[in-house]
């Protein structure tokens, strides 16, 4: 084997032959999630803001609200044996779960890979390090739990869905709840559908509903799954990017609403 | 008569340099008419490989203006000509002269790959059936012409040079063509985990791109057979669920 083994030149760090304009797209990728990331952390630790009182409007960073001091809360405020030196917000309790799904994603991670750690920055350009690991060795290795990312992100869609039917309720003059829609009640219907079909599409669901087999034309109920499935797949990127979008956009609408800067426009 | 020119990589296996070279260009031209061209016009010594000029034999690989291309199936109307066009021989392999590399350390791999072994016949005459629909999967990974432009492109291959680790996208192409047939029983995850190394693929698709088959590679081949390396390494939840359906 060793007779055949190769010898490379090395290229530096965004050394190519390329003419084109390959560092447009880790830039945009760059700048995309760079900024997501930067504004639900910050949105995170709010924990104000993110209902809107008198609507059933919540923000899906903060869904499920397990504690916190709305009435969306499942289990009240916040406890006392969370430590109070800690920083408290509804949303660090569960925002690791869809923020995990979104890391170890395969799609997310060939991305970010690119744009964020230049592994490479772009298809033959020379990368910055001479090392490489992969997903062969610890870090990168626990990227194989995605599958568990995946059930709670299933998990999740069902409170999403929950609150786009809370969203559809308003408190009249009267106290009464009566049904209705605003704006912020299609921002978070929206919501729950975008993040269904980047769920759905999730290359691993593609693999447990039927991938796993080399033979589907037995089993007629797994094989319209795995066919369902793969289709959405072809658009993973796709509704990964509109899913990241919209989810972003729901907090800020719920947010601004919440503090007034922006007026609901009541629909029905 | 429009004119271009070339830049063409000349030399053996230690040294070489970019000559130029100006020809004549004319419509439907494609980069290997070009090299063609200069050969006969300036360069009989110019080594290339090519052999069916129509995409299908995988030989005139190499790559223009830093991608990896078939010289054959690359219009010149689909790059620049106002500025030199490069042409170099692929880089994940050894220059052997011009643009011709030595490509057989793929066929050393494809060697280490455990062959196809079929279940039990179904009839009595030895021979099987199966369904077109569950062939239709691997019918995609069959389409590979052997180009080795995937392999060119891949940074674990090109950058990092993990030749004796890792198999590169074409090889898990061609394991999952193997691995995903209906009739296939043998079980190659082990091998795809340790000896073929698909832990050093890291999703970025670039393999994808330059695919002239346009085969699906990372999407349809590496990550279900990630997916059946997880299953069998990564997934003591879902290990523990089989072990109770099968009781
Ligand atoms: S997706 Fe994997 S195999 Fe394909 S080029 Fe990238 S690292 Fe290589
Ligand atoms: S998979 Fe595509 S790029 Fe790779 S060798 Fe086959 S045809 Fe060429
Ligand atoms: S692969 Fe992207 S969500 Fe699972
Ligand atoms: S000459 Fe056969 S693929 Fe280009």
């Amino acid at each position: 084997m060793a007779s055949n083994l190769v010898s490379i030149q090395r290229r530096g760090f965004g050394q190519t032959m390329r003419k084109d304009t390959w560092w447009v797209a880790p830039l945009l990728t760059f700048i995309g999630l760079g900024s997501f990331v930067l504004y639900s952390t910050w949105a995170a630790f709010q924990g104000a803001h993110y209902w809107v009182p008198g609507t059933g409007y919540l923000s899906p960073f903060y869904s499920p609200e397990l504690f916190g001091n709305s009435p969306h809360a499942l289990f009240g405020p916040q406890p006392s044996w969370i430590p109070s030196w800690l920083p408290f917000s509804p949303a660090l309790l569960i925002l690791w779960a869809p923020g995990g799904f979104r890391f170890t994603c395969y799609y997310y991670r060939g991305a970010y890979y690119k744009a964020m750690w230049a592994d490479p920055i772009a298809c033959a350009v020379g990368e910055p390090r001479k090392g490489y690991r992969g997903e062969n060795w610890f870090p990168l290795i626990l990227q194989n739990i995605h599958r568990y990312f995946l059930y709670l992100a299933i998990f999740f869609l069902f409170f999403l869905a929950y609150d786009a039917w809370s969203a559809m309720w308003f408190q009249a003059a009267d106290g009464t709840w009566r049904f209705g829609v605003g704006v912020g009640t299609l921002v978070l219907t929206a919501n729950v559908f975008c993040l269904g079909f980047y769920t759905l599409s999730c290359h691993s669901l593609r693999h447990l509903v039927g991938g796993v087999y080399d033979v589907l034309s037995n089993k007629p109920i797994r094989k319209k799954a795995y066919g369902c499935v793969s289709s959405l797949n072809k658009r993973h990127m796709l509704f990964a990017w509109i899913s990241l979008f919209v989810v972003g956009f729901s907090d800020i609408y719920v947010r601004l609403v919440s503090m007034g800067i922006w007026t609901d426009y009541r629909i029905i | 008569m429009t004119q271009a020119t070339f830049s063409i990589r000349r030399g053996g296996r230690e040294t070489a340099e970019l000559v130029d070279y100006r020809t004549d260009v004319t419509e439907g031209m494609v980069v290997l008419d070009a090299v063609h061209q200069i050969q006969a016009e300036s360069a009989p010594d110019l080594a290339c490989r090519w052999n069916c000029k129509a995409g299908k034999c995988g030989s005139c690989s190499a790559e223009i203006n830093g991608m990896p291309k078939l010289m054959c199936m690359t219009r010149l109307d689909t790059i620049p000509l106002d500025e030199p066009v490069t042409i170099e021989p692929m880089r994940a392999f050894p220059p052997v002269k011009d643009l011709i590399t030595d490509v057989s350390w793929n066929y050393e791999v494809k060697k280490r790959i455990k062959k196809f072994k079929p279940r039990k016949p179904d009839a009595e005459d030895g021979t099987w059936r199966m369904m077109q629909e569950d062939v239709d999967r691997v019918q995609e990974f069959r389409k590979c012409i052997e180009c080795f432009l995937c392999q060119d492109v891949c940074h674990v291959l090109r950058d990092h040079e993990k030749h004796a680790e890792f198999i590169g996208p074409r090889f898990l192409v061609y394991t999952a063509a193997l691995e995903m047939h209906p009739l296939d029983v043998e079980n190659r995850t082990q091998d795809l985990k340790d000896a073929h190394g698909i832990g050093y693929c890291n999703i970025t698709k670039c393999c994808t791109k330059v695919c002239p088959e346009h085969i699906t590679i990372t999407d349809n081949a590496i990550i279900p057979l990630k997916e059946r390396v997880v299953d069998e390494h990564y997934d003591p939840i879902g290990k523990l669920v089989k072990l109770f359906r099968k009781r």
